[in-house]
């Protein structure tokens, strides 16, 4: 945080890019690249860093490293995000704008894609700064989980 | 995201990451990313339009077509965030006798109200009732006035997680009362903290906090980092 003096004099949103030129990140020695079947075959989820969660499960914590299944008809939706450093309105007037649901189930009912998965994962982006549980535990967890499901195709969206 | 989509490619997934930030993607390299330069917290772009966010999707899944990777690639249109207040009308002064924004909270009540028996859904929760709101604001205002905020007891106790409930029952209020064009990105913040009695308090009570000797993270997420 030194160079918090340095956002003053700017909007929110360009504070927010100016701190992430400089953001600490991890950094991987390779990246892997797997090629899906053909678009109009594959099954398609969504994975959120928004800590979205369905009104009845178990609320985010400040530094949950773990994840909530968002089944594919769920839209009693909350946006269990700890940052105030974004904008929320735009989910509260539409939840699709952060979990394209209702999009992927358009394009299935055009035959853009094969299927949209029955189930969908949430994980909050305010990360503890080594990242390793998202890493090495929950982050392998949910891709199995996915796998599991049959999904081969996987949006990342975060806020 | 970057994290994630390393972790999940690894395990045979085809995955895509909607880019906010891209020196972040250019020094993570995933395997695929659609940078998108839309206001944070909106990554499809714009609410309620559902012709853009299938363009965003189908520039994400054109991605998949890449032979290699890490590709990035940017989205063809750019959304800038608003970060102009608002326009929303807020209730008038009814008790005198109560702090202005504790009587600008509890006026708010029908409009939070309505806005939940229409979306069937709210933010409002974490640790506050809808009840708690007013009582919350006016511990907050007791500290912005200048009692110590050790010795003031604020409802919900985590700062952060009352200043979450405190907008969401403002911001969700304010959908149902704002006519016009759709608020932008950031235009509701702007409103909440430049417009409403509950924001000035909730700044002042920042400051306060800050200058008495709190930790870090007691005050400093109460509001945007740039404010």
């Amino acid at each position: 945080m030194t160079h918090l003096a340095t956002l003053t004099g700017m909007n929110g949103d360009q504070a927010m890019r100016e701190m992430g030129k400089n953001l600490a990140v991890p950094e991987f020695e390779r990246t892997a690249f797997t090629r899906p079947p053909a678009l109009r075959h594959a099954t398609v989820a969504i994975v959120t860093s928004a800590a979205l969660h369905c009104a009845n499960d178990e609320r985010f914590s400040p530094a949950d490293t773990g994840y909530r299944i968002v089944p594919a008809d769920a839209r009693d939706l909350v946006m269990g995000h700890w940052s105030p450093n974004f904008d929320h309105t735009g989910f509260q007037m539409d939840i699709d704008v952060v979990f394209p649901i209702d999009r992927l189930e358009e394009l299935q009912a055009d035959g853009v894609i094969g299927r949209v998965a029955p189930r969908h994962f949430s994980f909050a982006g305010n990360q503890p700064d080594d990242v390793s549980t998202i890493r090495l535990d929950s982050g392998p967890r949910a891709a199995a989980e996915l796998k599991r499901d049959g999904v081969d195709v996987v949006i990342l969206t975060p806020v | 995201m970057s994290v994630l989509a390393h972790v999940m490619e690894e395990a045979g997934l085809a995955t895509i990451v909607l880019a906010s930030m891209r020196p972040v993607v250019e020094k993570m390299k995933p395997p695929r990313a659609l940078y998108c330069e839309f206001p944070l917290g909106r990554p499809l772009g714009i609410p309620n339009d559902a012709a853009f966010q299938h363009r965003v999707l189908a520039e994400a899944f054109a991605l998949l077509d890449a032979p290699s990777g890490p590709v990035i690639a940017d989205f063809s249109d750019v959304v800038e965030s608003d970060e102009q207040p608002l326009a929303c009308a807020l209730p008038p002064r009814f008790d005198p006798n109560l702090p202005a924004c504790v009587d600008e909270a509890r006026g708010l009540r029908k409009a939070y109200e309505r806005a939940l028996a229409n979306r069937g859904r709210t933010d409002l929760g974490r640790v506050l009732s809808a009840d708690q709101v007013p009582e919350a604001l006016a511990a907050l205002h007791r500290i912005a006035s200048g009692e110590d905020w050790k010795t003031v007891e604020i409802p919900g106790k985590n700062t952060i997680a009352v200043m979450h409930d405190v907008r969401a029952y403002y911001e969700e209020a304010c959908l149902e009362l704002a006519d016009g064009p759709e608020p932008g990105g950031r235009a509701m913040e702007a409103w909440f903290f430049e417009q409403t009695e509950a924001g000035r308090t909730s700044l002042a009570a920042r400051q306060a906090i800050k200058d008495g000797g709190a930790p870090f993270p007691f005050w400093f997420y109460m509001a945007p980092g740039h404010r």
